[in-house]
């Protein structure tokens, strides 16, 4: 059967090939020759089927975009979907279904203009109402949207979500206007520099209420139950098995697509998608620890970064925690590139810092706030135990015991059994004691402060250093540690009103000096991630927030 | 016959009912919350999600409201998928489960109760040593790793079989056959161990001072004797098989129902915890059911129902 798909597929090519030599051949004679060349070369891609073979974890969560909370269903929605913008080969917002748009002096009126050839797979247009009515459904309190706090960007979009509030529950006072069919206006509450990339990202998603509704309960459950708007369609969905994609005829882009089909394999065994990658039925594949050593050197090792930090929470509701110099002397007294180069070696980095390397750049000059503010702390036992017998004189104690919360997956484990190792064995009098907890339990203890450390991670929401800034503002819902200074505090709030783009940039660096000043938290690697990657398959787009992969600019050449 | 088959299911029902309130109100033990989104929730939210999926309801209510539920068939939804109901996630996971346990069960039957029989009439020999070291082997080597020995020699390196999915009979064999081992394994010992007892019984001795053919004695009286213990132990292990294996399942990419046993758990998806707590005790009090009039069957001296009715 498959022979007898690939001889077909080959018989359509040959006479593409044809035609367009003929094409070329009947063009200017001058032109002819260089142009035979250009032709050859053009017709040798889709000679090879252009198909893209991938496994995942997990069935899909959801596909609905104001429900979606999870790193698979972004990646298959990023696919299927489009928002007014998507992020591009380089992470900047790229043109989806906006064409283009305006934005006012003060940085909070935003004026889209669709692009008239968007369209849904069922063939209608992709119209301004249909973004007011998901972002109103993303928001209303019967949605119930685990995610909705992401719009918070968007004028009264917290107001309609705080219970208590005079606007609670009225959707119809969101800053979202369709103006008319191909213009959409949405008004901010304060500016926000990120908001372009951020309407790439799910919860942004346009829905047809007419068709949303004609669907019902059954909205978005299954393949034939969604109409689809991005660069691919979701042809199959069997669940728990795997799903796939095909190129989407209607999508206003779909020149730049290459791909005809894209299936994906739920996976749930490392070693499995090894092996299926070395038979050569997956194309890609993620790798841990243990099998990167087995690769190392292989040429289809990739690494790439992440812009996910892991770090110690220290709950400064502990009487001992609160001495700044034990919380330093904590951060100081353990090896974090061990930890990384010998127990993780996926192509993490240590982490001497909140906000991630190579994910936020300045507006003036393009830096990277990883650089211009550099790394604090570092390893150095010496100085550790100084500080450490400094700050057990202040509060007049020799010994401290404290409980390490952790995860209770097998990585995890090994993480923290090695701190517990190295700050017990540096800070003479330190009692550790580690509390494995699965994902949401620990989650649950975290929120009720009912830790001394632990052992924590945090990724973005947006690409904006005020992702990773904002988190330990006092009575902040993720300060979940008792952190508080008032000065950290202002420097924040500020930032959040600031109009000044550079300004605004300034406060953000100063905070996280401030917050590092205090060492409320103890930083200990930023994420990488390594897998295998057959060398046949080209134009990979990584991002770093939302969905993990972009398939939109992705070909295969080489593979015969 | 048919009064004690009524007690019996009514006493089913009384146990399922037992273990559905222990496993709920150990449940409700649990910390943390069933949202997926746990950590960046508001406290508004938070309420509201709780309020909708009656989380708030002191747990007595929670309880009266599940069993309501339960008595009419309805198991609720999960909180992992959306809009998926339990039952859907049950009877999807299943198929292939049951399919590959089935097999791995009929499978290992057969060659376990022939491996048995072998090393008992040659007792001593070098065909019983063969035997018993194969079981000692299949039990001793958990199947997962008999699984990734497969996966890669047969798989990968010979490439004779497909590595992992599931998509036609060629995919079953590796998972079944990876299952079976233990099977194969259990069944031999006990069938060698009863069938040597039986053979060395005095009607044995009999029938075949009487002259009845050999085979004879070996089918119609020994194996049909010794099969007792083993309808004993084959019915929680075919519960085991069928309601799927969490390690075997994963290393093949079998879509079955054997992880939600496990995940359900670590993830506090309170309606699949229960669901799969109620279906397995459903199907073990059930198999109890069945193996107990087995043995009337197979043997009618111990004809349960027989003094009672």
């Amino acid at each position: 059967m498959k022979k007898s798909k690939w001889s077909l597929l080959l018989t359509l090519v040959l006479v593409l090939s044809m035609f367009l030599a003929a094409c070329s051949g009947g063009d200017k004679d001058k032109a002819s020759d260089s142009k035979g060349g250009e032709g050859e070369k053009a017709t040798e891609k889709p000679n090879e089927p252009q198909v893209l073979n991938l496994v995942d974890s997990t069935e899909i969560p959801s596909m609905d975009s104001s429900q979606a909370t999870d790193a698979v269903s972004f990646e298959v929605m990023n696919n299927v979907f489009e928002g007014l913008y998507r992020l591009d080969k380089d992470n900047q917002p790229t043109e989806g279904v906006a064409e283009s748009h305006k934005v006012n002096e003060d940085g909070t009126v935003y004026t889209f203009k669709l692009n008239p050839d968007a369209k849904w797979s069922d063939g209608s247009q992709v119209v301004a109402k249909d973004f007011v009515y998901a972002w109103q459904k993303a928001l209303h309190p019967d949605t119930l949207s685990e995610y909705a706090y992401i719009m918070g960007p968007v004028k009264n979009a917290n107001a309609i979500q705080t219970d208590g509030d005079p606007l609670y529950g009225k959707v119809e006072e969101l800053g979202v206007k369709a103006v008319d069919e191909t213009t959409l206006e949405v008004t901010l509450e304060a500016p926000a520099p990120y908001f372009l990339g951020l309407t790439g990202f799910a919860t942004f998603y346009p829905q047809k209420e007419e068709y949303v509704k004609s669907q019902g309960d059954k909205f978005s459950l299954e393949a034939n139950t969604m109409i689809y708007n991005g660069p691919f369609v979701l042809s199959e969905w069997k669940h728990n098995e795997g799903w796939q994609m095909k190129k989407n005829d209607q999508y206003w882009d779909k020149d730049t697509v290459k791909l005809d089909e894209v299936n994906v394999k739920i996976v749930k065994d490392v070693a499995t998608g090894v092996n299926l990658y070395e038979t050569g039925q997956v194309d890609t594949v993620g790798l841990n620890s243990e099998f990167v050593d087995q690769f190392q050197g292989n040429e289809d090792l990739y690494t790439r970064g992440e812009a996910t930090v892991f770090f110690l929470r220290i709950n400064q509701k502990r009487e001992e925690l609160k001495n700044v110099n034990i919380r330093k002397a904590i951060d100081m007294a353990y090896d974090k590139k061990a930890l990384v180069d010998v127990l993780l070696n996926n192509g993490s980095t240590p982490a001497y810092y909140l906000v991630p390397g190579e994910f936020t750049f300045s507006p003036e000059g393009n830096e990277d706030f990883r650089k211009t503010n550099g790394d604090f702390g570092k390893f150095d036992p010496e100085e550790a135990k100084k500080l450490w017998e400094k700050g057990l004189k202040e509060i007049g104690k020799k010994e401290v015991a404290i409980e390490f919360l952790n995860y209770d997956s097998d990585g995890a484990k090994k993480d923290g059994e090695y701190i517990k190792n190295q700050l017990e064995k540096n800070l003479p009098g330190l009692k550790v004691s580690i509390k494995a907890q699965p994902f949401k339990q620990k989650l649950e203890l975290e929120s009720k402060g009912e830790y001394d450390i632990s052992y924590a991670g945090w990724g973005p929401d947006y690409q904006d250093p005020m992702t990773f800034i904002d988190m330990f503002v006092t009575g902040g819902a993720h300060n979940q540690m008792e952190y508080s200074n008032p000065k950290y505090d202002e420097l924040v709030n500020n930032a959040k009103k600031e109009t000044d783009v550079n300004k605004r940039w300034d406060m953000m660096l100063e905070a996280e000096k401030v917050l590092f000043e205090d060492q409320a938290i103890s930083p200990i690697y930023q994420r990488g991630v390594t897998g295998l990657r057959k060398p046949y398959v080209k134009g990979v787009v990584n991002h770093l927030f939302g969905a993990d992969v972009s398939y939109k600019w992705i070909y295969i050449d080489g593979k015969q | 016959m048919l009064r004690y088959i009524t007690q019996r299911i009514l006493y089913m029902l009384l146990t399922l009912l037992i273990i559905a309130t222990i496993t709920f109100f150990l449940m409700k033990l649990l910390p943390g919350s069933p949202f997926n989104n746990q950590d960046k929730l508001t406290e508004t939210q938070r309420y509201a999600l709780n309020e909708k999926y009656g989380l708030n309801d002191p747990v007595p209510v929670q309880y009266i409201n599940y069993i309501t539920k339960l008595a009419q068939g309805d198991l609720g939804y999960t909180f992992q998928f959306d809009g998926r109901t339990v039952n859907s996630l049950i009877v999807n996971g299943m198929g292939p489960s049951a399919t590959v346990g089935f097999e791995a069960l009929l499978f290992g039957t057969i060659v376990g109760l022939l491996l048995g029989i072998l090393a008992a009439l040659r007792h001593n020999t070098f065909l019983d040593y063969g035997a018993m070291v194969i079981a000692v082997f299949g039990i001793a080597i958990p199947s997962f790793v008999f699984a990734g020995l497969l996966q890669y020699y047969v798989g990968v390196k010979l490439g004779w079989l497909p590595v992992a999915f599931w998509n036609g009979p060629e995919y079953h064999i590796m998972p079944a056959f990876s299952l079976s081992v233990g099977v194969i394994a259990t069944v031999a010992r006990f069938m060698r161990t009863e069938m040597l007892e039986i053979l060395g019984t005095d009607y044995i001795l009999m029938a075949r001072s009487k002259g009845v053919s050999k085979s004879a004695v070996i089918f119609k009286h020994s194996v049909r004797n010794s099969l007792i213990p083993i309808v004993t132990i084959l019915g929680p292990m075919a519960i085991g098989l069928i309601t799927g294996s969490l390690v075997i399942e994963n290393i093949f990419a079998i879509p079955g129902i054997g992880e939600q046993f496990v995940k359900a758990i670590t993830v506090n998806d309170y309606p699949v915890i229960m669901g799969t707590t109620i279906f397995y005790s459903f199907l073990i009090v059930s198999i109890i059911l069945i193996v107990d009039i087995l043995y009337g069957i197979i043997d009618p001296r111990i004809r349960v129902a027989g003094g009672k009715s």
